[in-house]
C-alpha cells in the first residue's frame, strides 16, 4: 500500500521539482534555438510516458493487492493489445526522432558564408587561430611546435603567413555571423563546450573536427573542456567575448599574424641592462629579489612569463586588488616600459641574470609537501623548472615568502581574479588544494628544496 | 558414414564423484553453486570498495576544500575505479557469475554445468583479475585515473594520475576478466543449449534463463573487442606502438607516435560497451520478471513478445554503439544512423515494461521484499530509459553530452535499475541457496532507503546536467552560468549517497545474519513454478537432482490456472497430477490452458 502512494508523491514530487527548479539551460546564446526545440517536444514525450506509467503502476499496485479470497487472473497473451501498444509507442518514437534528425542534418551541413576560425585545444589552455586575408589557413605540424612558433605552422605555406595567431585562452568573435569552428588538439582529447551556445564537439588529436553556430548575444561566455583530459581538466577554461562588428574589428587589429611573431626579436641585452635600472631599486641589482621591499625574485626568469606579467600589470589586469599594495606599486612602475619592444628587451636581460641559491627558511614537512606538490608538478615540472607550453612559470629558486603569498593571493582572490587574467583562474582553483598555512609552508618548502645546484 | 549415437544429457545417468573433503567441496569446488556463491561473495566484496570510492568522490563535489586527502589525481582514481569495478567486477560478474552459475542448472534441469571444471578455472581466473586490479591502488602513481572509458592518449600519458603503471595493471586486469568470462560463458550457453531436462523447450525456458542466454551471447561477441583494444593500447604503452596515437604533444614534449587515431579506440570500446549495458540489463530484466510473476501469482504477460523483445534488444545493441560518440568527432554522418537504431531500441524495451505493468494487472500481489524492489525496479528503470530517449536523439545530446545528465540517465538506467533487480533476486533466492529467509523488516529499511535514497540523488543531478555542469570536474570553482544554489544540491546529493551507502550495510549484517539466524524456509516458500524451487533438497545438494532429472510439462508461468486447486502448477507437474478444483466450469478451463502452451514447440 505504501509503495502506491509513495509512486503517486515521487512523480508529483518529480513534477513540482521540474516546475520550480531553478537549474535549467543557461539561456541561448546562438541560433540553436531549434536544438532547445528538440528538447522541449522530447522532454513532453517522455515526461508524458514517464507519468502514465508510473501512476498506472501504483493503481495496479493498489488495486490488485494481495486478497486471500481472490485469484489472480490468467491470461497469457492478449496479441492485439501487444500490437496496439507497439503500434503507439513506435510512433512516439519517430515523433521524436524526425525533428531531431532534420536538426541534425542543419548542425553538421555549415552554411556556404560562414567565417572560419580555428580552436586549438592543449593540457590545460585553449588558443585560436584566424586564417587572415587570404581567407586560407596555413599547414601545421606536431612536430613543428616549438616556443617560437606554438601553433606549429609550417613556415614553407604562404597561406600561413598572415594567419593570425591568439596565444590566450581569449576568444573574439563578431555577432550575427555564422561561425565555423576547426578543432584541433595538441596532445590528448579535449571538448569545446559554450554551453550558452548549445553545441560541442570534441577536439581530436591527428584530425580536425569541427561545428558550428551562430552568436546571437554580445557578452562574455565560458568555454569550458568537456572530454576528460587529465588531472587538471576542471581548470581548462576559456572565454569566448561576442562583439560588435565595430568592436571586433578594433580588438582584430590588435593581433598579431604568425609573419609578425616570428619576426620579433630575441631582445637587445644593452637595452635590457638600461631599462633595468628602473626595477634594480626594489628587486635589487641582480635581480635576487628584496624581502624588506616585498619584491620577488626575478633573476633567470623566462622571457616569456616576464613579458606576460608586466603586460598584464600595463593593462592593469594585475595589482588593482586593494588589499594588494606591492601589485598597485608594481602596476604603476610598469607604465615606464614605453612600448613592446622595451618589454621584450628588459624580459631578455631578466632571463640573462645569473640567479645564486636562493636562502629558504621554511621547515615545512617536505614529504608532505612533495606530495602536495605532485598536482603542480604536471604544469611547474618536476623540478618546478616551469614550462613554456603548459604556460607555467619556473617557482624553484623562488623566494619562499613570496611563493606563499602569491598562494594566499591566489586563494583569497587577490590574484587571478580580474576578468581578463586568462591564466589566473586556473591558479585560483588549483590553490584551493592548499587547504590551510601548513599545507602552503609545506609545499613552499618542498619547491626550495628543488633548486638545489640547479642554475637556470 | 557411420553414425554415432549420443546420449542426450538429460537421459544420462548421475555418475558424477561427490567431493568428501572440505577443500574439494567449498574451495576447489565444481560444484555450480558453490562457484556461484564465490563469485557472489567476491563481487560484493569489490562492490563494496567501489562504494566506498563512490562515497569519496561525492565528498568532493558536495563539500569541495573540506578533505586534503582528496586532490585532483586521487578524484579522477575514485571516478575510474568505481565505474570499472561497478559496471564489470561487480555488476557482470555477479549477475552471470553469480546468478548465472546459480540458477541455469537449476532452472533448466540440469546437475550442473556441462564443464564444471572449466566453469571453477572461471571463478579462480575472475579472483586473479580482481587481485590484480585492486593491486593497482599499491603500485607507484596508484590506480588509472583516466576514466572508465580509458580513452587514449590521455590514458597512457602523463598527466593523468595511475599513467605510470596504473593504467597498465587495469589493462592486464581486464584482459584476465575477459578470459574468466569467455570460459564462464562458453560454460553457460552450451549448458543452456545442451543439457536442459526434457521437456525444457526454448519456449517453456523461464525468462531469467532467457536473459542470462542472451546477455551472455552478447558478451562472448562484446568482449573481445575490449580485448583487442586493450592490448593494442598495452602494446601503445609499453612497446612503443601507434594504434591509438597520432603525433602529438605530451606536457609540451614531443612523444614518439605517429598515424595512430584515438577515434579507434572509442569504436572498439564502445562495440563493447554498449553491448555491456544490455549484458547488465538482460539478466536483470529476466530475474525481475520471474520475481513479478511469483509474487503477484500471475503468468507473464506476453511471454512471446517477452522472448523476443530480449532477442531484438541484444540484436540491436550491437548496432547502436556510436551513440556514446556523437560529440566524439567521427564522422558526422554517422548520427543519423545511430540515432534511428537507438530509438528503435526503445520499442521493444517499452514492450518489457508493459508486459511488466500488465503482469501485475490483474495479479495477486504479495508485496514481499523482491516485489517493492521490482516495483523499485520498474519505476526507475522507466525514468532512466527515458531519459535514455533524450540522449539518444542525436542533437539532443549536444547540450547535454558529458554533463551530469549524462552520470544521472546511466547511473538510473545501469547503476540503480539492475542494482534494485539484484536485491530482489537475492531476497527472492536467498531461501534457496540458504534454506533461510533474508529478514523482512531489515529487508525494509533497506529496500526504502536504497529506493527513496537513490531517487533523491539522481534526480537532482540530472538538473545539473541541464544547467551545463560538466562531468568528471573536480571542482567547477566560480563560473557565471552556474549559480551558487547549484553547490547546495550537489551537497544535498552527497548527503544521499552517503545515507544510500550506510543502508547498504544493513543489508549486508541481513544477510550474515539470516544465513545463521534466518527463518528456515522451506523447498518452495514462494510457491513458485520454476525447477530451482522443486529440489527434494534445500539448499540443493551436489548433482541437485538425487537419482533422477525432473521432466518438465509446461511453461515456467503456470499460475492461478483458473479451475486448478492450487494458483500455481510447477513446471514438472504432468497435466494428469494436476489437481482441479472439484467444479464443473474446471474442464473447459483445462482445454484453456494447454492451448495457451501452442508456442512450446518452437
Amino acid at each position: 500500500m505504501a509503495i502506491a502512494i509513495v509512486i503517486v508523491l515521487l512523480v508529483i514530487g518529480s513534477l513540482i521539482f521540474h516546475y520550480v527548479s531553478p537549474w535549467w539551460f543557461t539561456p541561448l546564446a546562438s541560433n540553436w534555438g531549434a536544438i532547445d526545440d528538440t528538447i522541449n517536444i522530447t522532454l513532453w514525450v517522455t515526461g508524458i510516458v514517464f507519468v502514465l506509467v508510473n501512476l498506472f503502476l501504483a493503481y495496479v499496485v493498489f488495486r490488485f493487492q494481495y486478497n486471500k479470497n481472490r485469484r489472480a487472473h490468467y491470461e497469457p497473451e492478449n496479441t492485439k493489445l501487444e500490437g496496439w501498444l507497439t503500434a503507439i509507442t513506435a510512433i512516439g518514437v519517430a515523433g521524436m526522432l524526425a525533428p531531431g534528425l532534420f536538426v541534425w542534418a542543419s548542425f553538421i551541413n555549415v552554411p556556404q558564408e560562414s567565417d572560419v576560425i580555428e580552436v586549438v585545444g592543449q593540457q590545460w589552455h585553449w588558443s585560436f587561430r584566424l586564417p587572415g586575408n587570404d581567407g586560407e589557413l596555413g599547414r601545421t605540424a606536431i612536430a613543428l611546435i616549438s616556443e617560437k612558433n606554438p601553433f606549429g605552422l609550417d613556415t614553407k605555406d604562404s597561406s600561413g603567413q598572415d594567419d593570425i595567431l591568439i596565444l590566450s585562452n581569449e576568444m573574439h568573435i563578431p555577432i550575427d555571423r555564422p561561425v565555423k569552428v576547426l578543432l584541433r588538439s595538441k596532445d590528448v582529447l579535449h571538448n569545446f563546450a559554450v554551453p550558452q551556445f548549445r553545441v560541442k564537439m570534441d577536439l581530436v588529436p591527428g584530425t580536425v573536427t569541427y561545428l558550428w553556430f551562430k552568436p546571437t548575444k554580445i557578452g562574455r561566455f565560458e568555454i569550458l573542456c568537456e572530454e576528460l583530459c587529465g588531472v587538471a581538466h576542471y581548470t581548462m577554461r576559456g572565454s569566448v567575448v561576442v562583439d560588435s562588428a565595430e568592436d571586433y574589428q578594433t580588438w582584430l587589429s590588435e593581433q598579431q599574424t604568425f609573419a609578425q611573431s616570428m619576426a620579433v626579436p630575441l631582445g637587445d641585452m644593452e637595452k635590457g641592462w638600461e631599462l633595468y635600472a628602473g626595477c634594480a631599486g626594489c628587486h635589487g641589482a641582480q635581480g635576487e629579489g628584496i624581502k624588506s621591499l616585498n619584491a620577488p625574485r626575478l633573476a633567470g626568469m623566462s622571457s616569456w612569463y616576464t613579458k606576460r606579467q608586466l603586460a598584464y600589470f600595463q593593462k592593469k589586469i594585475r595589482g588593482t586588488d586593494a588589499n594588494d599594495t606591492s601589485g598597485q606599486l608594481m602596476s604603476q612602475m610598469s607604465q615606464l616600459l614605453a612600448d613592446k619592444a622595451a618589454i621584450n628587451d628588459v624580459a631578455f636581460y631578466i632571463n640573462s641574470l645569473k640567479p645564486d641559491e636562493a636562502a629558504h627558511s621554511s621547515t615545512g614537512d617536505l614529504s608532505k609537501g612533495k606530495q602536495l606538490f605532485r598536482s603542480c608538478s604536471y604544469c611547474h615540472g618536476e623540478k618546478a623548472e616551469g614550462n613554456f607550453f603548459m604556460n607555467a612559470p619556473k617557482l624553484s629558486g623562488q623566494h619562499d615568502w613570496y611563493l606563499s603569498q602569491q598562494l594566499n593571493n591566489y586563494k583569497k582572490g587577490i590574484r587571478g581574479n580580474h576578468p581578463f587574467d586568462l591564466y589566473g583562474s586556473q591558479m585560483m582553483l588549483m590553490s584551493r588544494l592548499l587547504h590551510d598555512e601548513k599545507a602552503i609552508l609545506d609545499v613552499v618548502s618542498y619547491i626550495g628544496t628543488l633548486d638545489k645546484g640547479l642554475s637556470k | 558414414m557411420t553414425q554415432t549415437t549420443h546420449t542426450a544429457i538429460a537421459d544420462q545417468v548421475d555418475d558424477s564423484h561427490h567431493p568428501k573433503s572440505f577443500i574439494s567441496k567449498y574451495v576447489w569446488s565444481q560444484d555450480h553453486k558453490v562457484i556461484a556463491i564465490q563469485y557472489s561473495i567476491t563481487a560484493i566484496g569489490v562492490g563494496l570498495v567501489a562504494l566506498v570510492l563512490s562515497g569519496m568522490m561525492r565528498l568532493q563535489l558536495g563539500f569541495p576544500d573540506q578533505f586534503s586527502f582528496i586532490d585532483p589525481s586521487s578524484y579522477l582514481q575514485f571516478v575510474t575505479m568505481h565505474g570499472m569495478i561497478m559496471v564489470i567486477y561487480l555488476l557482470t560478474a555477479l549477475l552471470l557469475g553469480g546468478f548465472g552459475n546459480y540458477l541455469i542448472p537449476l532452472m533448466i534441469g540440469a546437475r550442473d554445468m556441462v564443464f564444471p571444471y572449466l566453469n571453477m578455472l572461471s571463478y579462480w581466473t575472475y579472483l586473479l583479475s580482481v587481485i590484480v586490479l585492486l593491486a593497482s591502488f599499491f603500485v607507484t602513481g596508484g590506480p588509472t585515473g583516466a576514466g572508465w572509458t580509458l580513452y587514449p592518449p590521455q590514458a597512457v600519458l602523463n598527466g593523468t594520475p595511475g599513467a605510470e603503471n596504473g593504467i597498465v595493471f587495469m589493462l592486464i586486469s581486464l584482459a584476465i576478466f575477459i578470459v574468466a568470462f569467455t570460459m564462464g560463458g562458453l560454460n553457460y550457453v552450451t549448458t543452456i543449449l545442451q543439457a536442459r531436462a526434457k521437456g525444457m523447450t526454448l519456449m517453456r525456458m523461464p525468462l531469467t534463463i532467457w536473459g542470462i542466454f542472451v546477455a551472455t551471447i552478447l558478451g562472448l561477441l562484446a568482449f573481445p573487442a575490449l580485448l583487442v583494444s586493450a592490448i593494442m593500447m598495452m602494446f601503445d604503452k609499453l612497446v612503443g606502438t601507434s594504434f591509438f596515437m597520432p603525433a602529438i604533444l605530451s606536457l609540451g614534449e614531443n612523444i614518439d607516435h605517429k598515424g595512430g587515431s584515438p577515434i579507434l579506440f572509442q569504436h572498439l570500446f564502445w562495440f563493447f560497451g554498449h553491448p555491456e549495458v544490455y549484458i547488465v540489463a538482460l539478466p536483470a530484466f529476466g530475474m525481475v520478471s520471474d520475481v513479478i510473476a511469483t509474487h503477484a501469482r500471475k503468468n507473464i504477460f506476453g511471454y512471446r513478445m517477452m522472448v523476443w523483445a530480449i532477442v531484438a534488444i541484444g540484436g540491436l545493441s550491437f548496432v547502436v554503439w556510436a551513440h556514446h560518440m556523437y560529440v566524439s568527432g567521427m564522422n558526422p554522418y554517422f548520427g543519423f544512423f545511430f540515432a534511428t537504431t537507438t530509438l528503435i531500441i526503445a520499442v521493444p524495451t517499452a514492450i518489457k515494461v508493459y508486459n511488466w505493468l500488465l503482469t501485475l494487472w490483474q495479479g495477486n500481489i504479495h508485496l514481499t521484499i523482491p516485489m517493492l524492489f521490482a516495483i523499485g525496479f520498474i519505476f526507475t528503470f522507466t525514468h532512466g530509459g527515458l531519459t535514455g530517449l533524450m540522449l539518444g536523439n542525436v542533437v539532443v545530446d549536444l547540450p547535454l553530452s558529458d554533463t551530469y545528465f549524462v552520470v544521472a540517465h546511466f547511473h538510473m538506467v545501469m547503476g540503480v535499475s539492475p542494482v534494485m533487480v539484484l536485491f530482489a533476486a537475492i531476497y527472492h533466492w536467498f531461501p534457496k541457496v540458504t534454506g533461510k529467509f533474508l529478514h523482512t523488516g531489515l529487508g525494509k529499511i533497506h529496500f526504502w532507503g536504497t529506493f527513496l535514497g537513490t531517487y533523491a540523488i539522481y534526480l537532482p543531478m540530472h538538473y545539473l546536467g541541464f544547467l551545463g555542469v560538466p562531468r568528471r570536474y573536480f571542482a567547477m570553482g566560480t563560473t557565471d552560468f552556474i549559480p551558487e544554489s547549484a553547490q547546495a544540491l550537489n551537497a544535498s546529493i552527497t548527503v544521499s549517497a552517503i545515507i544510500v551507502g550506510v543502508i547498504q550495510l544493513v543489508f549486508i549484517f541481513n544477510l550474515i545474519w539470516s544465513v545463521f539466524k534466518g527463518k528456515k524456509a522451506g523447498d518452495n516458500p514462494w510457491n513458485a513454478t520454476t525447477l530451482e524451487w522443486q529440489t527434494t533438497k534445500t539448499p540443493p545438494v551436489h548433482g541437485n537432482w538425487g537419482p533422477s532429472l525432473p521432466v518438465v510439462h509446461r511453461w515456467a508461468y503456470d499460475y492461478s490456472v483458473p479451475g486448478v486447486k492450487d494458483d500455481f502448477i510447477p513446471q514438472n507437474v504432468a497435466p494428469d497430477q494436476v489437481i482441479m478444483i472439484e467444479k464443473v466450469e474446471g474442464a473447459e478451463n483445462v482445454e484453456g490452458m494447454e492451448s495457451n502452451q501452442k508456442g512450446d514447440n518452437t
